[in-house]
């Protein structure tokens, strides 16, 4: 099964990464009517009207844009919500709202003049008006994009959900749960016991519980905020399928597994016991290799799974218009809807699934990996009985 | 390759929201909800082990009635024939008592009898000797009236004599 899963994953990654270069190949051409300087929602119109400058349909473009990061939030149509830039330069702070550098717009700070590349990345405008590329790879972009003030929101949900509960249980003492806690108590038992206990063991287990539980968590309501279809933050925004995520999660586990271990585990990855050293040369290798695939293969499961989710949905949706031909054929248009409609439901349900299934794989893994790490050979668990 | 190209701002962000959610989940959160969930399992676990405790204290207790009761039935039995066996007791002395006090008495009134008896007996004896001494006088007198019949009577009683001695 979890071969099975990492195949999986492998498939979807491959594919992501695809459709990615595609739309880094294709979209060049598009992208000046994007980000044109003169699109506003009355200009927009008048420019569908005229034949000539009405711009293709690109599917992938389109799914590129809603899974990546952005330095603005797409609320509809023509609205977007202005994020704050914040950027390190050589020679100081610079913050601004990006509103300023909205369709391609430059802007003048304290220390510099900006705007974004076609690919929302942050760029220095020289004194000629051309990209900077030296002074470009001197700043270090901290803006609160899409994706930090989605993670921003979803921590003060989590801290107001959690710590909301844990009042509940301060004021009713130990009686039986009441409202949101008496349906999160079971997942909590259930990360507790089930996830914690059964894989770090009677002994270990309660040291790691409430990073376990913040991990599960975490990846789950990001999993479910990503996937709520509301053109408002924190909803929408692809989080856990960003890469960042997944690589500091798993960078945190293989952290935590490198300083829990004990003897017994790094003896194990050395030098195994009671095998002939001509087969260690050969095994130790892999077992050093093996304590980083195994944080590794964590990243690229909820990387792929999760991003791959997005794909998949938006790819169903995106039929309508690729059938429609962006309009003109209504009909192909009204044929496909109900097909992609009823896909595109399908998907939402099995991401919904997936959203869950992806946080308890990651934790679960992560405790089983712990389990490893603190497991104490089999006659210290004689001293137990 | 710029979907798998970390981005550093992103990175910078996730980082710092991660560790603050981990920290603050961690300290008020996860430690209260876990420290009172386990404080009512225990509670609920101490619960059932009183009632476990107390099912098998009244186990205990009733096994002990039961005891109880089996001894003092015991004692009652033990009393009974005892009380019973007192009254045996008594009643065969009492018995025995009347009877050698009835046996005394007979034998009294027997002595006694034989006493008037013998008493009797002799007044009887005086008396019928008297009666007959006086009838025989009487008898005498009239028959000896005579000589003839005084001869005959001698002669008869010569004979009578005579054949006793034969």
């Amino acid at each position: 099964m979890k071969l099975s899963s990492s195949l999986r994953a492998a498939l979807v990654l491959a594919g992501a990464i695809l459709i990615g270069s595609s739309f880094a190949s294709g979209d060049h051409p598009q992208h000046g009517t994007i980000d044109h300087p003169a699109a506003s929602p009355g200009t927009a119109h008048e420019e569908h009207g005229d034949g000539h400058t009405k711009k293709e349909f690109n599917a992938g473009e389109l799914i590129m844009e809603h899974i990546g990061d952005s330095h603005d939030w797409h609320l509809w149509g023509h609205t977007h919500l202005p994020l704050p830039v914040i950027l390190k330069t050589p020679g100081g702070w610079e913050f601004f709202s990006s509103g300023h550098l909205m369709h391609g717009e430059k802007h003048t700070g304290g220390h510099g003049t900006y705007q974004l590349s076609h690919k929302n990345k942050m760029q220095v405008v020289g004194a000629n008006g051309e990209v900077d590329e030296a002074a470009t790879a001197a700043i270090t972009d901290l803006s609160l994009t899409k994706n930090a003030l989605a993670l921003l929101l979803c921590v003060a949900l989590m801290c107001w959900v959690f710590i909301g509960m844990a009042r509940g249980y301060a004021k009713r003492g130990v009686s039986a749960p009441k409202g949101l806690a008496s349906f999160l108590e079971p997942i909590v038992l259930f990360v507790r016991d089930d996830i914690a206990k059964n894989s770090i063991g009677e002994k270990h287990y309660r040291r790691f519980t409430p990073y376990l539980l913040t991990l599960f968590f975490f990846i789950w309501f990001l999993n479910l905020i990503g996937l709520i279809p509301l053109p408002i933050p924190p909803f929408g925004a692809n989080v856990t399928g960003n890469i960042v995520t997944p690589l500091v999660l798993s960078t945190i586990t293989f952290l935590i597994v490198a300083m829990v271990a004990n003897k017994h585990f790094w003896m194990h990855i050395l030098a195994m016991p009671g095998i002939p050293w001509p087969v260690l040369i050969i095994l130790t290798p892999i077992e050093i290799m093996g304590i980083f695939i195994r944080p590794f293969t964590l990243l690229i499961r909820l990387f792929a799974n999760i991003m791959a989710g997005h794909i998949v949905l938006l790819v169903f949706f995106c039929l309508i218009f690729i059938f429609s031909k962006n309009g003109e054929s209504l009909v192909g248009g009204y044929a496909t809807s109900p097909f992609a409609l009823a896909f595109t439901v399908f998907i939402n349900c099995l991401e919904l699934l997936v959203a869950a299934l992806q946080a308890y794989v990651f934790t679960l893994l992560t405790s089983i990996y712990i389990g490893t790490a603190v497991h104490e050979p089999h006659h210290a668990h004689a001293d137990h009985h | 390759m710029d979907l798998v190209t970390p981005d550093l701002g992103l990175l910078f962000w996730m980082c710092l929201s991660f560790g603050i959610v981990v920290w603050l989940l961690g300290k008020y959160a996860w430690k209260p909800i876990l420290s009172s969930v386990q404080a009512r399992e225990s509670s609920i676990e101490d619960a059932l082990n009183e009632a476990k405790k107390m099912r098998e204290d009244m186990a205990r207790m009733s096994a002990g009635n039961e005891e109880l009761m089996r001894q003092a039935r015991e004692e009652r039995e033990v009393l009974l024939k005892e009380a019973r066996d007192i009254r045996d007791k008594e009643i065969a002395e009492a018995k025995g008592k009347a009877k050698s006090e009835a046996e005394a008495l007979l034998t009294r009134a027997r002595a006694d009898i034989q006493t008037e008896k013998k008493a009797a007996m002799s007044e009887l004896k005086t008396l019928v000797g008297d009666l007959s001494v006086m009838i025989a006088e009487k008898i005498l007198r009239e028959k000896l009236a005579d000589d003839a019949a005084q001869r005959a009577l001698v002669d008869r009683m010569l004979k009578d004599a005579e054949s006793r001695l034969s």
